[in-house]
């Protein structure tokens, strides 16, 4: 397997990681889940309303950064330099 | 000062700024007006993207929507922050790497075909357009309540701003102005929800305000789930819009539509590198996350004020009409707010059941009333008025761009007449900005449904034909030019047609020829939450076309190994 192939292949298991996350929090937590989740409380929200409303929101944001910050990390490791790319 | 002085001053002095920033930043070449240099810093770019995106829909609407839908309206928030995930893991950081101006630009030289180029700009101009005629009402409705000037001349004066706006700036001027326009946003969504938080609860971060107790120690929520079920209207915090599978599909319309409008990708055209792509779009939602996670507490709180206000449930009696406080009569005057009093007693009935005297309470108003109902001061009122119309306008400008760009650059420049010069494309660039101002204007007059609305539909109609034309363009090397033409169609054909079926020709009410109506629907499916199922259309008809034409030719195959990496 050459290099480009390698990189490739991270990328895309690191993406679907991602996106696994991404799918529970809003599709699950927020829309297939929100009934039983609902008798947890948090505070004065139910659970499954917070995931729907403010939590995966939250959880989509950090997980673009995540991403975001493990590309780096790849982007290293597999030794392209992309900020001179224009 | 009287509250109209108050927001003439407010609003005419944003106005300033922005053509001050349009003239300072004018583009003075096809790379500048296309994506302004190349050059725009991740977190500005970021700050621009979530002022391109956030439009009339979500500053005017969406509160006023979740406010009368309650959990219902979860579909808007995880929807249009959702697809922002997509757009930083799958779309943004491989067109970046690719380099052109526009999106079909990518989708001409992915699948080495004109007519693909010419298909995907067809599909661009219907989703954006669709999605123009949301901000034009949004314009109108904030013109017509703030400045007192009724609705269609609001939006003739909203087009003609937008206009000088759009013609002048170009991408360079656009981003600049876009980035005020955020902050201006943002300070007037903020600053009402704080003080009603404030009021409400004690607690001025309406994040936390929204899960904390009122002044009876009972929680928000709570309390407004068991007022307005006494009231015999359905619990907040559990209504579902139609039905979870509904809602399962409709946020998946919004979430993929987000990652396929144009104008929201080509924002990621003017960062420097693949890597500040990435990182732009997690900006983008962190400045999109502040107003959205706001929202719901604005429309929690706004509905539990309405109610209070006219029901007086902790009181003997409700609102007596003669006694209605002067918001209320101001939005009468507008239309948008009617009353009608159904039993004779002169009082206000205000309930979920046949009883409700409340005719008419546009939800597109409770963004902008809110402020008055909480009994806020002049200034914070007449920034509200400024922040909707700098949400509307930014966007506008940035639909404009796509639009205009995509029939200069792509039909006139790419198809029609390759050797124009620099000097042209530009001037037909503008040419093709007041053409679409026109034609949004015309179904400003002649609106389609409420604003939010409109703007799901477009979401639909990106969904269902640009984002699985770049998914496959990106992420298969097999994919070709047939397939992914068909696909196109194919997709965009399936939403158009199940819309007008039910909504009219061209949203002409009385040619849905199978009515609107919740048993006409596929699977009880709502026609603006259909995007995703086009989506699959067409990834299937793409896929089996694709199978029985050749292959992509070698060099196409070096284009998306090239795309793939940084």
């Amino acid at each position: 397997m050459n290099k480009d192939q390698g990189y490739w292949k991270e990328n895309i298991s690191l993406i679907i990681k991602c996106l696994v996350i991404w799918f529970v929090v809003s599709y699950g937590f927020g829309i297939i889940l929100v009934d039983s989740l609902n008798t947890i409380r948090l505070g004065g929200y139910k659970l499954g309303f917070w995931f729907s409303q403010q939590g995966s929101i939250y959880i989509f944001v950090i997980l673009i950064f995540y991403y975001t910050f493990k590309m780096g990390e790849i982007d290293q490791k597999y030794g392209s330099n992309n900020d001179q790319d224009k | 000062m009287d509250l109209k002085t108050l927001t003439f001053l407010i609003v005419g002095a944003t106005f300033v700024v922005y053509i001050g920033i349009a003239f300072w930043a004018r583009a003075r070449n096809t790379n500048e007006f296309y994506i302004a240099g190349g050059d725009i810093h991740p977190v500005a770019n970021g700050m621009a993207t979530a002022a391109d995106w956030m439009s009339a829909a979500s500053f005017i609407s969406m509160a006023g929507l979740i406010a009368f839908f309650g959990y219902g309206g979860s579909v808007f928030l995880m929807g249009w922050t959702g697809g922002y995930v997509l757009l930083a893991l799958l779309i943004a950081p491989y067109l970046r790497k690719h380099g052109s101006f526009t999106v079909p630009e990518f989708i001409g030289d992915r699948y080495y075909s004109k007519t693909a180029r010419v298909v995907a700009v067809v599909c661009l101009i219907i989703a954006s357009v669709t999605y123009v005629i949301g901000q034009m009402k949004g314009i109108g409705v904030a013109f017509s309540r703030f400045l007192e000037v009724d609705y269609d001349q609001g939006l003739t004066v909203g087009m003609a701003i937008v206009f000088i706006y759009a013609v002048m700036g170009g991408m360079k001027g656009i981003t600049y102005t876009q980035i005020a326009q955020y902050v201006i946003m943002i300070i007037a969504y903020t600053i009402p929800a704080i003080f009603i938080s404030f009021i409400l609860t004690g607690n001025p971060i309406p994040q936390f305000g929204l899960g904390g107790t009122l002044e009876d120690g009972s929680y928000l929520l709570d309390k407004l789930d068991q007022i307005i079920t006494d009231l015999g209207f359905k619990e907040y915090t559990t209504n579902s819009r139609l039905s979870l599978f509904n809602m399962f599909f409709y946020t998946l319309s919004l979430m993929i539509g987000t990652a396929g409008l144009p104008h929201v990708i080509m924002r990621f055209f003017t960062v420097p590198s693949v890597k500040a792509a990435r990182s732009s779009a997690g900006w983008a939602l962190v400045f999109i996350a502040i107003l959205y996670t706001t929202a719901p507490a604005v429309a929690a709180m706004a509905r539990l004020n309405l109610i209070t206000t006219i029901d007086q449930p902790e009181q003997e009696q409700n609102l007596a009409y003669k006694d209605r406080p002067s918001w209320f009569r101001n939005w009468e005057k507008t239309g948008l707010l009617q009353f009608e009093d159904k039993n004779g007693d002169g009082f206000i009935q205000y309930t979920g059941t046949e009883n409700n005297e409340m005719v008419k309470v546009d939800r597109d108003i409770m963004v902008l009333a809110n402020p008055e109902i909480a009994g806020l001061p002049n200034w914070v009122i007449a920034l509200v008025a400024a922040g909707g119309l700098a949400a509307a306008l930014s966007t506008a400008a940035g639909l404009l761009l796509a639009i205009a760009s995509s029939i200069s650059h792509d039909l006139l420049k790419g198809v029609f007449r390759p050797k124009i010069s620099e000097k042209q494309e530009l001037r037909a660039s503008r040419i093709a900005m007041a053409a679409s101002i026109a034609v949004a204007g015309y179904f400003g007059f002649n609106p389609p449904d409420f604003a939010a609305g409109t703007v799901a539909l477009a979401f639909g109609l990106a969904a269902s034909s640009i984002f699985p034309a770049l998914l496959m363009g990106i992420f298969s090397k097999t994919m070709n030019k047939e397939g992914a033409i068909a696909g196109m169609l194919a997709g965009i054909g399936v939403t158009l047609l199940y819309v007008f079926q039910h909504k009219g020709i061209m949203f002409i009410e009385s040619t849905a020829f199978l009515g609107n109506m919740e048993p006409n629907w596929f699977l009880g499916i709502e026609p603006n939450a259909f995007g995703s199922i086009g989506a699959i259309v067409n990834f299937s008809i793409a896929y089996l076309v694709a199978k029985k034409n050749p292959q992509p030719p070698m060099e196409v195959r070096e284009m998306i190994e090239r795309i793939r990496l940084p």
